[in-house]
């Protein structure tokens, strides 16, 4: 079997900040198989932009990753020095779809000045800016931007939402990356333009022989999209597997609570009794237990061991070590 | 980009005919009568008259300030009580000089403080910038007076190492020149020796005057670069393996130099203002030390020019603020 383009295990990342240490993430585990889409799955908070700045190597200051495992081709990139990431990972190797196209764009410079400056750093084959745009203005032809010639020379705000992360990914596809790193690339976006995005990123992900990360907090979005699914609640992983079994069948109870909160699966309005614990006050054990319609005194007390119910998947929830699958 | 400079000449001229009118009434306010003080205390009083249909005075408000507007627009200020010779004169000899000072503390500000200013926010709340913050408090609080004399005393009197007044060393004239200025004059005739002389003249005023400048522009420039850090272009930039360096020198700090030119605009007039006590102290032949001459022998004429100079000059300043502003930040081209 080949090696995992990307495999966290047992990652925990802790900040320390003015009222006191908090873990954001706790124990994050997951696998990317090359030439796959995996989706990160998860609310607002529950450490998903934390776990690629740890993949990344660009945390903020005060956090620290506390233990771990982020083996990236083979290689831990946890001991790579800051030196390192930047030469042989950051925006070569493994590239970055950010969140809002439109904040991650300097305004004051044109299109051209900012996306040749990854090239500069990564793509030594291409000696001269005239190479360098292109380059460019191929990838922005082939994410089907209008007028890809004249959009070096234009700046940020001259463009649609839609038009930004076109750029945008084109520039990801810039260096010929081994993984991309995609953080909820659609969420800045309305419902139509999301849709050719998703097109557009299940394309490039074949043609360019790419391994995806896809953050997100939208299943319909993992659904349509990903191969495989990774959910994190509250910076642990509780749940990953396939898709569309995952989808069809969640088993822990925190996916099944989420896959009932989408207005389309479920009838009426469901929502998660409860909210996101704080990370400075988690609880300790099972960090859904105090929301969980199924929780039991032994959910608090420790944390779960991991379980494979099914080949591929694979869940963290006490209730599956003993067979009893709720009702 | 010729229509915005365009718009923003025209929103200027409100502003410099309310100067006008400002000056107008405060010379109408001074009780004294000007009539009679120039007919002198023995003048019967139809001489006064005769004196005042002639300068106008007799005429009703309106018509005077049409009259007084005359006079500006042909730089007519009449004579200097102090020097006997038409002001405009005086003082189209006297600013190139103010500009070479004011000019050369803005420049030493700006070179020195932007530089300062970034590295004081990349090391934020470190030694760096703790050093640099308690320097630029110093800096604003000193008092240009005090400090020109301490620089005197050390560089000029104890070290020997610059000249401790004046433009140019006794025996040197300025060549003539068209623009007046004794620095680009010598250069332009070739006078290196000339040249350089002006320049170690030039050192100590300069540095006096830029220190209050030097202090803003570093302060406001750490705002800035502090404030762009935490934009999502600049994690963008990390993530995709931008080297930090190339990051905040150039991609961030065209972001936070917005408010410092601003600041420097404003500046520019402060200087002109500041050069008043540093032209004094150092007996720079420039429209400062001519200013507090006028200050001292009541010479109105005067006053009013400078006012109306030092006006302007904002003016022109705030104009070349926006267009810098339009330069650095290609949306207010488009808005316009």
């Amino acid at each position: 079997m080949a090696v995992d383009t990307l495999a966290v295990t047992g990652l925990k990342v802790s900040i320390q900040g003015d009222e006191g240490t908090a873990r954001i993430l706790d124990h994050i585990r997951l696998h990317l198989a090359p030439g796959r889409i995996l989706g990160v799955v998860g609310e607002s908070g529950c450490g998903k932009s934390t776990l690629i700045r740890a993949i990344l190597g660009i945390l903020p200051e005060g956090a620290r990753v506390e233990a771990g495992e982020v083996m990236f081709e083979g290689e831990n990139l946890l001991a790579f020095s800051e030196a390192e990431l930047n030469r042989n990972v950051r925006g070569s190797r493994i590239s970055f779809i950010p969140q809002d196209p439109y904040l991650a764009l300097n305004p004051l410079f044109t299109i051209g000045q900012q996306l040749t400056e990854t090239l500069r750093w990564h793509a030594p084959a291409l000696r001269s800016n005239a190479q360098r745009r292109a380059r460019l203005v191929e990838l922005l032809r082939r994410v089907q931007l209008p007028d890809a010639e004249g959009a070096l020379d234009r700046y940020p705000h001259q463009f649609s939402g839609g038009q930004r992360q076109r750029l945008l990914i084109a520039a990801a596809l810039a260096c010929s990356p081994r993984l991309v790193i995609a953080d909820e690339p659609t969420t800045a976006l309305d419902v139509t333009t999301q849709q050719q995005i998703l097109v557009l990123l299940r394309e490039l992900v074949t043609e360019f022989g790419l391994s995806m990360l896809f953050v997100t907090h939208d299943l319909g979005v993992v659904a349509e999209l990903c191969d495989a699914v990774c959910v994190i609640y509250s910076g642990q992983t509780v749940e990953s597997g396939p898709t569309a079994p995952l989808l069809k069948a969640p088993l822990h109870p925190y996916t099944r609570a989420l896959l009932g909160c989408h207005p389309e699966r479920s009838e009426g309005f469901a929502g998660i009794p409860g909210a996101v614990p704080s990370p400075l006050r988690a609880p300790p054990g099972c960090r859904f237990a105090p929301r969980c319609a199924h929780a039991r005194p032994a959910c608090s007390a420790r944390a779960p061991h991991l379980l494979t119910p099914e080949p591929g998947r694979q869940v963290d929830c006490i209730l599956y070590e003993q067979d009893t699958v709720p009702a | 980009m010729a229509g915005f400079v365009l718009r923003r000449a025209l929103l200027v001229l409100p502003s410099l005919f309310g100067l006008l009118i400002v000056t107008f009434l405060l010379i109408r306010m001074v009780p004294a009568d000007p009539a009679a003080a120039l007919a002198g205390d023995n003048a019967t009083p139809a001489q006064v008259q005769a004196i005042r249909e002639q300068m106008g005075l007799d005429q009703p408000l309106p018509a005077q300030f049409l009259r007084y507007l005359g006079d500006v627009a042909r730089l007519d200020f009449g004579n200097s009580s102090y020097s006997s010779r038409p002001v405009a004169l005086d003082i189209r000899e006297r600013l190139p000089a103010t500009l070479e000072l004011t000019f050369a503390a803005l420049l030493i500000a700006t070179v020195l403080g932007v530089p300062l200013g970034v590295i004081a926010a990349v090391h934020h709340n470190r030694w760096p910038d703790f050093l640099l913050r308690v320097l630029s408090v110093a800096g604003i609080a000193m008092a240009a007076f005090w400090l020109a004399i301490m620089l005197q005393m050390l560089f000029a009197m104890r070290l020997g190492w610059l000249p401790l007044r004046g433009q140019l060393s006794v025996g040197l004239t300025a060549p003539d020149g068209p623009t007046g200025s004794v620095l680009l004059d010598s250069l332009i005739a070739g006078r290196l020796d000339i040249f350089t002389d002006a320049l170690r003249h030039l050192v100590l005023p300069a540095v006096t005057l830029s220190l209050g400048g030097l202090a803003t522009i570093t302060r406001f420039t750490r705002a800035g670069v502090l404030e762009t850090l935490q934009k999502d272009f600049v994690g963008y930039g990390r993530a995709v393996g931008v080297p930090r360096r190339r990051l905040v020198w150039i991609y961030v700090l065209r972001n936070s130099v917005v408010a410092t030119v601003t600041q420097i605009g404003l500046l520019f007039g402060g200087l002109i203002a500041g050069a008043v006590v540093v032209e004094s102290i150092y007996d720079w032949p420039g429209i400062g030390s001519y200013t507090v001459q006028a200050i001292l022998t009541a010479d109105s004429k005067v006053m009013l020019a400078v006012t109306l100079l030092i006006g302007l000059i904002y003016a022109v300043v705030n104009i070349l603020t926006d267009m810098v502003h339009a330069l650095i930040d290609p949306r207010l081209r488009d808005e316009g």
